[in-house]
């Protein structure tokens, strides 16, 4: 099957630079390759400076790495954006109605959308979440969606990350970035503003704290400086101007959560973590982490703190009921789905299977729980060794995989060593969910810097861009 | 604020100003290699600047012998010593991450280029002539670290607990200078005037920036007494161990708590032991015993700080 040729952001098929991005062709134009490439050399030494970095385990003492930032930026024009807002924000209500059903009256499971045994057997629901109660029936107040685009107006959604979703701070710095390197494009551009986004997540987060907190204090918890997302979470709570904590600096007394100051236990009502659910409790999930509080979930279940993203997300998000989020949609919304699902073949499904290992060749098949671009197969660039090691692993525990057919993700001129050239990218906009769902008007552009490559995940040698949505 | 954010900040500080302390330290000792005098001096004065560090011991695991070059190489570069210039701004730059959101960017964003150009000067600086000039970068570092702090942070318990650190850490340090060149230096004779050693008490002074002011306040000759006078008790004289004790009681008064009555009350002695001290009655106890008994005040000092603010006993 011959790979048909991407939808390019930039150039139209049929030959000519598109209307939004002419005004930036007539600039490229007028740029050197050279003065490019000491643009960029630029924007990794204040990356360095401001300490955009990551640690990479096993590597010398000190040494850390930075995510390649390039310099030519996605743009999304108005109506595309509007239709997708419309879309994500339809997407997370469902998802958010749907959790909260789950943990209490599962009336999807008893109107026969959803096969019962998919939702409790699977290893992302938890059972302490049964007939919890949390503030506005919220679950997933912070969702990272990522999002794809195949054709002109056709956007699907790859997945929806309900956990802990990461990379809103590159959607940030990324705009700080090309303002300061290029500030003369801001001017032909009608470019949507997203640096208000910690001050809506600030909001967010309060307007969910628990029943009777007049004044909520916020934190942010993080698994600690050695984490590779810690940047952003310092940068998230420097923005939001609450404390950064780690585990060891809360504790559960009588219920309630504290955190260890100098003058003494302060209460602590709203906790925005961005630790995973098995490392937040060791008295109720793993009992050898070190990262959680004792007694956390209790408090969270006397409806004494919030945490965001509630615990229990997970079973929404997973890639074995990602089929049904268009269901859901219908079922909760009564609204019919405005952005695509990819297809998606369930393996253990009898016939799903069968289809699936006579064209491991064509399809992308991935790991129901994984993540970050690991444990899985691309068809039409993986070796016969690959795909026949594949084929095995898939056969001994089918359930544990789904597949989809391979698509033409598009492509956008990113500034590589050979100069401007086409690569795939993906797009991440981050929904908030309070009171009311809001978004800000961008995202997070993953691209693959390898040619041809669709692997866009930044520990798999993916880069991100600037993300430009217009205003009109 | 937060414990843990205070225990960072204020190693962040201690750590940045140890740093500027051995550089001033080994300076010092490297200005003196360059004066005519017999190597069992300079052997000495070595094994002098180690031991008055607690760093004899992990020295001798790694190297038989005392050679200046050696022991410049393991105080300013080497990883292994926790207390090496290298591993202090490593320590600081550490603490500073981990609070990053505390700091200010521009305060981050300095405590983070030192240390990135810090991985670079290990290649570098050969131990050379050239090695004066990448003691000057590491002091001019430290008071740029120090000047954006003074002038872009909050005046709130962060900054506190960011002076307490600097300053506790500046008592210690100055008491350690002095203690090991006074008694390098003393045998040679009070008084006695020579060349040489006009220059050792003269490079000693600049080791904590007082030529100058030494001048000033005395317009004399260089005495070891008035020498002593100066680090330990001169008010005006931003690196004396009665200025540090001053600023140490004033942050610490700043965010005194319900439990560190007794922390304040023991800075406050040492303090007014200080400006009330005269100089002759320190030397007729004896410099060094009146150094070493300073020097174990200040490290229960340290220890109180951290048992009433940094680490609580809170429940847990």
């Amino acid at each position: 099957m011959a790979a048909p040729t991407p939808y390019n952001e930039m150039h139209a098929a049929e030959g000519g630079v598109r209307t939004h991005y002419q005004a930036f062709d007539k600039w490229l134009a007028s740029t050197s390759t050279e003065w490019l490439s000491q643009k960029r050399a630029e924007a990794d030494m204040l990356f360095h400076r401001v300490g955009i970095t990551f640690a990479v385990y096993g590597e010398e003492a000190g040494s850390e790495r930075l995510i390649p930032f390039d310099v030519v930026p996605r743009i999304i024009p108005a109506d595309e954006w509007r239709k997708l807002a419309a879309g994500l924000k339809q997407r997370v209500r469902a998802l958010n109605a749907f959790t909260e059903d789950i943990y209490h009256d599962q009336n999807i499971l008893k109107a026969g959308h959803i096969p019962a045994e998919q939702v409790l057997k699977n290893s992302q629901y938890r059972p302490e979440m049964q007939g919890v109660d949390v503030p506005n029936g919220i679950y997933a107040h912070i969702a990272g969606v990522d999002i794809v685009r195949a054709g002109a107006g056709e956007f699907y959604v790859l997945e929806d990350n309900l956990r802990v979703p990461s990379g809103v701070s590159y959607m940030l710095e990324d705009r700080r970035m090309m303002m300061r390197l290029f500030p003369e494009l801001f001017v032909h551009y009608p470019i949507a503003p997203v640096e208000h986004y910690p001050d809506l997540l600030l909001d967010n987060l309060r307007s969910v704290s628990p029943v009777g907190v007049n004044d909520p204090t916020v934190v942010v918890l993080t698994p600690g400086s050695y984490n590779s997302a810690y940047f952003e979470h310092a940068f998230l709570a420097q923005q939001m101007g609450v404390e950064l904590v780690e585990g060891k600096d809360l504790f559960v007394n009588d219920g309630f959560v504290y955190m260890r100051t100098t003058r003494g236990p302060k209460r602590v009502d709203v906790i925005y973590r961005r630790i995973d659910d098995d490392f937040l409790d060791p008295l109720a999930f793993r009992a050898d982490s070190m990262l959680g509080v004792p007694g956390l979930l209790s408090a969270y279940r006397a409806g004494h703190v919030t945490i965001a993203n509630a615990i229990g997300t997970g079973v929404a998000d997973d890639k074995s009921i990602y089929p049904y989020v268009p269901d859901m949609i219908r079922f909760y919304l009564s609204e019919e789905p405005l952005l695509n699902n990819v297809p998606t073949y369930m393996l253990r499904k009898e016939e799903d299977l069968k289809y699936t290992l006579a064209h491991l060749d064509e399809l992308v098949v991935k790991e129901v729980h994984g993540a970050g671009g690991y444990g899985m197969l691309i068809g039409p660039s993986a070796s016969k060794e690959q795909i026949a090691a594949f084929r095995e692993r898939i056969i001994a525990e089918p359930a544990k995989y789904i597949a989809q057919p391979t698509l033409a993700l598009s492509a956008c001129p990113t500034f590589v060593e050979s100069g401007i050239a086409p690569r795939h990218i993906d797009l991440r906009p981050f929904v908030l969910s309070g009171k009311e769902v809001t978004l800000v008007p961008g995202g997070l552009t993953r691209v693959a810097l390898r040619e041809g490559s669709l692997v866009v995940n930044s520990s798999q040698g993916g880069g991100t861009k600037d993300t430009w949505v217009l205003e009109r | 604020m937060l414990s843990r954010t205070a225990d960072h900040l204020y190693w962040m500080a201690r750590y940045t100003e140890r740093a500027e302390n051995i550089a001033r330290m080994l300076d010092v000792n490297y200005q003196m290699s360059l004066l005519p005098q017999g190597g069992d001096i300079m052997e000495q004065s070595w094994i002098a600047t180690l031991s008055i560090s607690d760093l004899m011991e992990a020295y001798q695991r790694k190297h038989d012998t005392v050679t200046p070059a050696k022991a410049l190489a393991f105080m300013a570069f080497d990883r292994d010593n926790p207390s090496s210039i290298y591993s202090c701004l490593a320590a600081a730059r550490e603490n500073a991450r981990a609070v990053r959101g505390t700091l200010t960017s521009e305060a981050w964003e300095t405590l983070n280029s030192t240390w990135i150009d810090m991985r670079k000067a290990v290649t570098r600086y050969s131990l050379g002539a050239e090695i004066a000039d990448f003691f000057e970068w590491v002091k001019y570092r430290s008071h740029l670290t120090r000047g954006v702090i003074q002038g872009t942070m909050l005046r709130d318990e962060a900054y506190h607990f960011t002076w307490l650190g600097t300053y506790l850490e500046r008592a210690d340090n100055t008491a350690r200078i002095l203690d090991v060149k006074y008694h390098l230096l003393l045998p040679r004779g009070e008084g006695a005037g020579g060349v040489v050693d006009y220059y050792q008490w003269s490079a000693l002074l600049r080791s904590v920036s007082a030529f100058a002011i030494y001048r000033k306040v005395y317009r004399d000759l260089i005495t070891p007494r008035r020498v002593a006078e100066l680090l330990i008790l001169t008010d005006d004289m931003p690196r004396s161990m009665r200025r540090c004790m001053s600023q140490v009681y004033m942050h610490l008064m700043a965010i005194a708590n319900s439990q560190s009555a007794e922390t304040e009350r023991r800075a406050g002695e040492m303090h007014a032991s200080l400006l009330f001290g005269r100089i002759d009655s320190i030397l007729e106890v004896g410099l060094h015993e009146y150094l070493a008994e300073f020097l174990a005040r200040v490290a229960d000092l340290g220890e109180r700080i951290s048992q009433d603010f940094l680490v609580p006993s809170a429940i847990r």
